[in-house]
């Protein structure tokens, strides 16, 4: 006799099993249609091989498995696919989940199969493969996958079967023991070879089974399986339980029986691996117990899976009105079903159709006096009642500390409950929110840990940009501290004493100390040497690509001036370092007022006299570089920007030639030399002529002055995104934004109340030169072109009443005006020659369009006369 | 087709909390009967009375709570509580003393921290400490054995008992000054001057005694039996009743130096007399107020029983079961924190405050 240990707790509720067990093991008429759940088994559901409509044939596989932990479905009889849709499947909540319906043909038609001849022979890996293929899972409850268990990483010393059915009611695997001995013994046996041949192979039944006893003990004579009895006490047959009681031993809490050197394996799925190696049949049926005093008939079944439960309880003289509860599974651990028309699967064992005298409805909770009672029932040891108090104050961390994850719930506890509290139920509840609570827990502390690292990012970005706007202010303040102390009293809100005020300011802001100036022309001296760089590269790669002579001349121009560029900041450099521990700040700042005074106050004359010598500088630098020049491409280069320079200079003197006694006047609209003072011309120019404007006039210049920028920052926007530059988006956004602008000054403009602008933009429409005297206007455009347009327009005023056609006119004077300026304007920029002849023309223009107006508003009222 | 949807388990065992207070009612009979024949129809008159009241002061606070009545009223347990603290009275006791015992106990004790199933504390020893503390002399005033009365004085009967018990009723034939007497720790907290064998021979409470002391130890033997069969019907465990015998045997044993005059009397002395039997049956083993696992009710049984001898021999009162079990009540949780079992598959017990592993 083996020894046998005893577990804690446990109970003794009314074995109820004699009544399934009159008349062996039945068979079922094969009902209509057959609903096979793709998840019938622990993991991941099995994925469908049929489509609705193929027949298929007894045995054949119509859904496969999906990952590790996945069992195959196979036609548990010959028919047809008539659907795969979500249908109730047997679960506690009554869900719905996919499922294969079958339609059976009635000839119960097998596919090929057949048995391993000797399954010695095979490796065990192919006799694992055969039962996955098979779609075994545990037949006792859980539906794990078999091959999953069967092969696990850790060497096996016991291998234990289990044929202990502690639940009341059940006798599935009492009838299946008695009936099939034989085949059980085969099919621990084909186990055992799996296995690895473990030292010791035990069968546990309880003492209430003495005939599936006896049998099996027959059957396993000789073969080395020890087929042992022990005393009845639910739940014995809980794995863990039945491993305590046959070895002494107890799986690790959150471990497998592996751990142990210990397999476990219920007795039907043995008889299934039986079936799957020796005969190569799949599992498609399996016994269940029908019982319940609802039920007229009492009595265990061999299923085809996928039977609706209602066929089975039809056969079974089921009377609905007499059943409270109709149960899957056991009385202790089954569940409810709310719908009959669900299928049996993998794991219904019972069918109970419980009837009022046997489940009573629930009598109300009454208060918990912590008598202990479930404490003494518990098999795992916990205390039941201290669960239940901190269930109900959801105190997890103190559930946790009393192993509620150890709880098998069997149910024990509210068993014996004198209280009658579903004990169980709180169990399972505070076992889910756990889960949650944790799933939630470990996805807020991802979620933490990025949002943490993201915020050190930008805090140091955030700092570093600190540095930097610190380190700019204290130089402005330097700045400020030192043109403070330079700056002479101002002698009045004069606009040339205000250039030159921030004329010293800049000049101050320039020069904040002589390190920091020393440092800035060394870094454009850098610079300079930078480009110059790139320039000569870009013509080496011009050269290589072949570029045509006008691009590969410009390039060389660019290389040119990049060269004298740097030139004059190594020579700035140099003079630096020669002057500046002598040159005070304020003299370098009264240097700067007084070039800007010079410049403001010059007359034409001067100012042409100034460009000349500039020029004439410039022309002189560009000689000695060329000299320097040793590299052919370079002096080509260089001496055709020198021809430039020579040009100019030849037009500046020309004009100072021409210049008649006027030329003598001081003047505020400033011939250029440098962009500097240019820029405070143009602005200044600017400021005068807007104070003559409309509001609409002033409007129409913006749109103009935004395209004209909106144009350089595509451009730029473009260069940046082909170069993948990072400063692209921002790029386009100020583009954005600069377009957001124009919309809205178009808005402004079509909101006047006399729409004189056409949709076309402003810089495709031309000057008309029909009604008014012809004057000189430079004009790019094709000459057809102009004609016809003109034309166009001359019809258009033709119809036009005399204050429409004004109103035209002066439109169209307005255009053209803000036309001439930004010609004006560019032209100042680039110091292209025809400077002054397009101020004339903007001159005159505007000079015509004051006529205009005035004659506008001289002009009778039209409607008024009327 | 409708079918109930439950949870498991669907089938139930018979015991009720009904039945488990109906077992214990049923349990004190033979003491019940041992301290009628001895003492009179004091007790079971401070049973009726303090029942009522209970089943009263019970009804009326379920009422207050907006509760339902009937269902509260029939778990019995209000009467258990009635039924204890009426035991432990001394028999022939005003009517108000135990009135306001029983007030006491349900409403403060019991329904003031949420009823049945939450009170920190065991009301009927709550009820009894309260009338010791607040009125001493009544409290310690206990009946003379039937046989060791004066001759010619007997015990009253059950209308003269109810006289003295409800004055208003018309003067008993007899005072109660005559049939008073000390019981058997009364005894020995007053000879500290003698020697136990002279105790023993002085006071005819032992000399003329079957075992121990006369008349206490049949009340104890009834107690007793009760306590067993309670075990048997498995109601409770062993551990809290036998763990707090246990513990007063072994501080009796210990202190028991051969009967000097400062001996705390023999083991077998402490074992049957005043509460003991019924303070280890039926009031250690209140489970509300116990600790919770089986270790922890040896724990808790044992501290008892300790402190039990400690009070009756060291202490102001003569008899400890009240103060030593609501002590223990105290230390309870604390219990309960070091004393969870060891649960499957772990290698040694937790605690119950342990955080996660």
């Amino acid at each position: 006799m083996r020894k046998i240990w005893d577990i804690p707790g446990g109970i003794h509720p009314p074995e109820n099993k004699h009544q399934s067990l009159t008349d062996g093991i039945g068979t079922i008429a094969m009902p209509e249609r057959l609903i096979l759940p793709l998840n019938q088994h622990a993991g991941a559901p099995a994925k469908p091989l049929v489509k609705p409509g193929d027949r298929v044939l007894k045995g054949q596989m119509i859904a496969e498995p999906v990952g590790f932990i996945s069992a195959a479905l196979h036609a548990p009889t010959s028919g047809t696919i008539d659907g795969i849709a979500d249908q109730p499947v047997p679960h506690p909540s009554g869900m719905s989940a996919r499922c294969i319906e079958l339609v059976p043909d009635g000839r119960d038609e097998w596919c090929d199969h057949q048995g391993v001849g000797d399954y010695r022979a095979q490796p065990p890996t192919a006799l694992l493969e055969l039962i996955r293929n098979a779609g075994i899972t545990g037949l006792g409850g859980a539906g794990f996958p078999s091959s999953v268990k069967l092969g696990p990483r850790q060497p096996i010393d016991t291998l234990v079967i289990n044929g202990t059915e502690c639940e009341p009611y059940i006798t599935a695997d009492d009838s299946l023991m008695q009936a099939r001995a034989p085949e059980i013994i085969e099919g621990v046996n084909i186990l055992r070879h799996i296995l690895g041949n473990p030292e010791t192979v035990l069968i546990g039944i309880e003492d209430n089974k003495p005939r599936a006893f006896e049998q099996l003990t027959e059957a396993a004579e000789g073969t080395g399986i020890e087929v042992v009895e022990f005393p009845t006490k639910y739940p014995s047959g809980g794995e863990k339980q039945l491993i305590q009681i046959l070895t002494g031993k107890e799986v690790p809490s959150g471990k497998l029986p592996a751990e142990l050197g210990i397999v476990c394996q219920n007795v039907g799925t043995t008889f299934a691996v039986y079936n799957a190696i020796c005969r190569g049949e799949p599992l498609i049926s399996r016994i269940t117990t029908v019982t319940g005093q609802a039920c007229g008939r009492n009595g265990n079944y061999e299923v085809l899976l996928g039977t609706p439960i209602s066929h089975l309880l039809a056969h079974n003289d089921f009377d609905a009105k007499a059943c409270t509860r109709l149960v899957m599974g056991g009385p202790m651990m089954g569940f409810t079903l709310l719908d009959p028309a669900v299928p049996v699967v993998k794991t219904t064992n019972c069918i109970l159709a419980g009837s009022k005298a046997e489940f009573p409805p629930a009598p109300p909770a009454q208060a918990c006096i912590r008598c202990g009672l479930c404490a003494e029932a518990c098999p795992a040891s916990l205390l039941p009642q201290q669960l239940y108090w901190y269930a109900q104050s959801q105190n997890h961390e103190r559930l946790e500390a009393h192993n509620l994850f150890d709880c098998i719930e069997c149910g024990a506890c509210a068993y014996v409950c004198p209280s009658r509290i579903p004990l169980v139920q709180y169990y399972r509840a505070a076992k889910g929110e756990i889960r949650r609570h944790d799933a939630e827990q470990l996805k807020a502390d991802h979620a933490r840990q990025r949002f943490e690292f993201h915020k050190a990012r930008l805090e140091k970005a955030e700092a570093e940009k600190a540095a930097k706007r610190e380190a700019r202010r204290l130089a402005a303040e330097a700045a400020q501290r030192k043109t403070a102390t330079s700056e002479a009293p101002s002698s009045g809100p004069g606009s040339a004493d205000d250039l030159i005020q921030a004329a010293k300011a800049r000049a101050a802001a320039k020069k904040a100390s002589p390190d920091e100036q020393k440092a800035k022309l060394e870094r454009s001296v850098e610079a300079n040497r930078n480009r110059l760089k790139i320039a000569r590269d870009k013509l080496a790669e011009g050269r290589d690509q072949g570029l045509d002579s006008d691009a590969m001349a410009k390039l060389e121009v660019k290389v040119n001036e990049a060269a004298l560029k740097l030139k004059t900041a190594e020579e700035k450099l140099a003079s630096f370092d020669d002057t500046s521990p002598g040159k005070g700040d304020s003299t370098v700042a009264d240097d700067a007022a007084s070039r800007v005074m010079d410049r403001v106050t010059a007359s034409r004359r001067e100012q042409l006299e100034t460009t000349v010598a500039s020029l004439k500088k410039r022309i002189a630098s560009a000689e000695q570089a060329i000299g320097a020049e040793t590299a052919d491409a370079t002096i080509a280069a260089l001496q055709s920007g020198l021809e430039k320079q020579r040009q100019k200079l030849a037009e500046a003197e020309t004009a100072l030639a021409g210049l008649g006694p006027d030329g003598d006047q001081k003047v505020t609209d400033p011939t250029t030399v440098d962009a500097a003072s240019a820029a405070i011309a143009r602005a200044q120019a600017k400021a005068a002529a807007r104070a003559s404007m409309t509001p609409e006039q002033k409007a129409r210049e913006d749109l103009h002055a935004l395209d004209q920028r909106i144009a350089k920052a595509r451009d730029k926007a473009q260069a940046a995104r082909a170069e993948d530059s990072e400063h692209a988006a921002t790029l386009e956004s100020a583009l954005e934004k600069l377009e957001e602008k124009r919309r809205g000054l178009i808005e402004a403009l079509g909101a006047e109340p006399e729409e004189t602008v056409p949709e076309r933009p402003v810089a495709e429409s031309v000057p008309a030169p029909s009604a008014v005297e012809p004057h000189p206007v430079p004009n790019d455009d094709p000459a057809a072109a102009a004609i016809a347009r003109a034309q166009a327009k001359a019809r258009e005023m033709a119809a036009m009443t005399p204050e429409q056609k004004r109103r035209v006119e002066l439109a169209s004077l307005d255009e053209r005006i803000a036309k001439a300026r930004s010609k004006l304007d560019s032209a100042l920029a680039e110091g292209s020659e025809h400077v002054e002849a397009l101020q004339g023309a903007l001159e005159k223009l505007e000079n015509k369009r004051r006529s205009l107006a005035q004659q506008d508003s001289d002009g009778v009222n039209p409607e008024g006369g009327a | 087709m409708v079918f109930a949807r439950a949870s498991s388990p669907h089938e139930h065992s018979a015991l009720s909390t009904r039945q488990v207070m109906q077992y214990v009612l049923l349990a004190t009979l033979p003491g019940l009967v041992a301290l009628t024949w001895n003492f009179g129809w004091g007790t079971v008159i401070n049973i009726l009375l303090a029942s009522t009241v209970a089943v009263g002061t019970e009804a009326a606070i379920v009422a207050l709570r907006k509760r339902p009545v009937l269902f509260y009223l029939q778990d019995c347990s209000a009467l258990v509580t009635a039924v204890l603290l009426g035991l432990a009275l001394p028999p022939l006791a005003p009517w108000w003393l135990t009135v306001i015992g029983t007030l006491f106990a349900i409403g403060i004790a019991k329904h003031l921290y949420g009823g049945l199933g939450f009170n920190p504390f065991n009301p009927a020893m709550v009820g009894y400490v309260v009338l010791l503390i607040s009125f001493p002399v009544p409290m310690t005033t206990w009946i003379t054995p039937r046989d060791l009365l004066p001759a010619g004085v007997h015990l009253p009967d059950l209308w003269q008992s109810l006289q003295i018990v409800f004055p208003i009723l018309g003067a008993p034939g007899q005072a109660v000054d005559a049939i008073t007497g000390a019981t058997p720790l009364d005894a020995f907290k007053h000879h500290t001057g003698l020697l136990v064998e002279q105790i023993y021979a002085a006071e005819p409470l032992f000399s003329r005694a079957e075992i121990v002391s006369y008349g206490w130890e049949w009340v104890n033997l009834g107690f007793l039996a009760g306590g067993v069969w309670l075990i048997y019907k498995k109601v409770f465990t062993w551990h809290a009743p036998v763990a707090m015998l246990l513990g007063l045997t072994l501080m009796a044993a210990l202190f028991y130096d051969g009967g000097s005059s400062t001996s705390g009397g023999s083991p077998i002395m402490h074992l049957l007399s005043g509460a003991t039997m019924l303070g280890a049956f039926f009031i250690v083993t209140d489970p509300v107020t116990s600790a919770t696992s089986a270790r922890g009710r040896l724990v808790y049984g044992a501290s008892i029983g300790i402190l039990v001898y400690i009070i009756r021999v060291w202490g102001n009162y003569p008899d400890a079961v009240a103060f030593a079990v609501l002590l223990m009540n105290f230390a309870a949780p604390l219990i309960d924190n070091y004393t969870l079992p060891r649960t499957y598959g772990h290698s040694k017990a937790r605690k119950a405050t342990e955080k996660k592993p």
